[in-house]
């Protein structure tokens, strides 16, 4: 069996940027797995432009955001492999693998790095009644077909859901030639950005209709039309508002769940509301060792963050691996609690000993929040009382943590955040 | 007097703004919070640009299509334009980001050049 101090599971925005923090912190001996015929992930797909603003401070494309850390791992000389899926982690950290060349193999890890990324809610788990014709897509899938494999999936076009992807094939669709008839959302808000509203939609003329979603598909082999309906303010379809649209493709983009399902394997404690593993200040999972980062943890907005929290991750299973498999002594556990309107925290919990001078918490909010002050208590005293002009749960929010001022404070039994009225 | 109506992109907040235009001027921008919704409502309403992304085929390589963009932003009128003109481009593989795919595409002065590296096989 071959042996590696740190595996990285999974070649895209997180696991590049986790193996080459990583190996400039000094540990040579890493390897990253890729199921793909290519490193770099979703952003393969995304061809368009608006990524890198916060890291490379010039607007960019999704494969050249994701050259650029290609090209890092290939100058560190990292190792990788692809077309390689992984099919086991144990919590002794053996890891089961297949592809085509090697057969089945096992790998040794000092530490792991969960890179995997998230997948699609499909049909399936959105209880859209119906038959199951030909026409039905993931917008991601749609994307892949129409950016890397060169199909057009249909001509006529329905949209479910209105997050960025949704939106982003909305236009690409129309560029295509398709007639993209609406976009519905069941929400009374969008969860993708105004830009891509405006830029994807408005440009075209494709009509955005919110708190409104699928009730009926139609078609047996191929799809025929399907059926659209106002919803209530508990998103139950209004009877009476039903309207038939003729389309032979529907998209839909109705959110993205992180792909746990080695995490489980391994046996790492996870959190029900982002879906991802529970981790510390360090990004690591409750299995010691195996760190966890990108969209595996909870779904990010934008990569930038992806790549700076994958850094962390990296930085940190090399000093696990440096230090002889531990991050050193731990102080007292302080839990980070998330409440009112602020629905969950990555990190969930904290060794103040262990933190970076300055700890970044992200989260995202449940609602839309105008004029509102985002806070953060130390025991019962507020430390962080900042203004929002406007918070929405399609983007995500952060704070700082000051090091010296939780080491400083007498007792600190738990940390909340929570958003607050003016 | 023309008003038109715009939705800011700046953050969002998404105001809604109205630009009231004379002659093709802007007489008044209102509805913004802050001054970027001004700056992008007088631009949105005189010459409004955008980058166009796409992909084209390409042959002898490792997948079959190659990522492409307009390697500046062109006249907002002018994306079908820029559609049309890759219509029919296949490209060879070696490609290189940055590779001029379409010179001076749609006589916008913009070329249109490669986002991603395609090895040949």
């Amino acid at each position: 069996m071959s042996s590696y101090d740190i595996v990285i599971i999974g070649g895209g925005p997180a696991g590049l940027a986790a193996a080459a923090s990583a190996k400039r912190e000094g540990v040579d001996s890493i390897l990253i797995l890729e199921r793909d015929t290519q490193l770099g992930g979703i952003l393969n797909q995304c061809i368009h432009n608006g990524f890198g603003l916060h890291t490379f401070k010039e607007e960019l494309t999704g494969p050249e955001y994701a050259q650029r850390f290609i090209d890092q791992v290939e100058e560190l000389k990292i190792e990788y492999k692809l077309n390689t899926m992984v099919m086991d982690i144990t919590p002794d950290k053996q890891i089961t693998a297949m592809n085509r060349t090697d057969g089945l193999f096992h790998i040794q890890a000092k530490a792991i790095v969960l890179a995997m990324g998230c997948r699609e809610r499909s049909r399936g788990a959105l209880n859209i009644p119906g038959y199951r014709p030909a026409g039905i897509y993931s917008a991601g899938t749609a994307q892949r077909l129409v950016n890397i494999e060169g199909f057009m999936p249909g001509r006529e076009v329905v949209i479910l859901g209105s997050g960025d992807i949704g939106l982003i094939m909305a236009r690409r669709m129309t560029l295509e030639g398709a007639k993209v008839k609406v976009v519905a959302e069941l929400m009374p808000y969008s969860g993708g950005l105004k830009r891509n509203i405006v830029q994807c939609l408005d440009d075209f003329g494709i009509p955005l209709k919110l708190s409104h979603t699928v009730v009926d598909i139609k078609g047996k082999e191929r799809l025929e039309g399907i059926t659209l309906a106002a919803v209530d303010d508990k998103g139950k379809p209004i009877p009476g508002t039903e309207e038939e649209y003729t389309c032979d493709t529907l998209l839909l983009s109705c959110g993205l769940i992180p792909e746990n399902e080695i995490s489980r394997s391994i046996g790492v404690d996870m959190e029900p509301v982002t879906s991802g593993p529970i981790v510390n200040e360090s990004l690591e999972t409750s299995v010691e060792g195996v760190f966890a980062c990108g969209n595996v943890l909870h779904v990010h907005d934008l990569v930038d963050f992806v790549s700076e929290e994958a850094a962390a991750a990296g930085r940190n299973a090399a000093a696990y691996v440096k230090a002889g498999g531990t991050l050193g002594e731990k102080s007292k556990e302080i839990p980070i609690q998330a409440v009112d309107g602020v629905r969950y925290t990555v990190p969930k919990k904290l060794h103040v000993n262990r933190m970076a001078e300055e700890q970044i918490v992200r989260f995202r909010v449940g609602a839309v929040y105008k004029n509102c002050y985002i806070s953060a208590y130390l025991n019962d005293e507020r430390i962080i009382h900042r203004k929002r002009q406007i918070m929405a749960p399609g983007e995500m929010e952060e704070i700082k943590l000051k090091k010296e001022q939780l080491t400083g404070f007498d007792g600190l039994e738990n940390i909340t955040v929570k958003i607050e009225e003016a | 007097m023309e008003s038109r109506n715009l939705t800011c992109i700046g953050c969002p907040m998404g105001c809604l703004m109205t630009v009231e235009m004379e002659n093709g001027e802007v007489v008044s921008v209102t509805g913004n919070t802050c001054k970027r919704g001004d700056d992008y409502a007088r631009k949105e309403v005189t010459h409004p640009t955008r980058i166009v992304t796409s992909s084209v085929y390409v042959t002898g390589g490792t997948i079959p299509m190659v990522s492409v963009k307009t390697a500046h932003d062109i006249p907002k009128e002018k994306i079908m334009d820029i559609m049309a003109s890759i219509e029919h481009v296949t490209v060879a593989a070696p490609v290189k980001i940055g590779d001029v795919i379409v010179a001076n595409a749609a006589d916008t002065g913009v070329d249109i050049i490669a986002t991603k590296d395609i090895a040949a096989v």
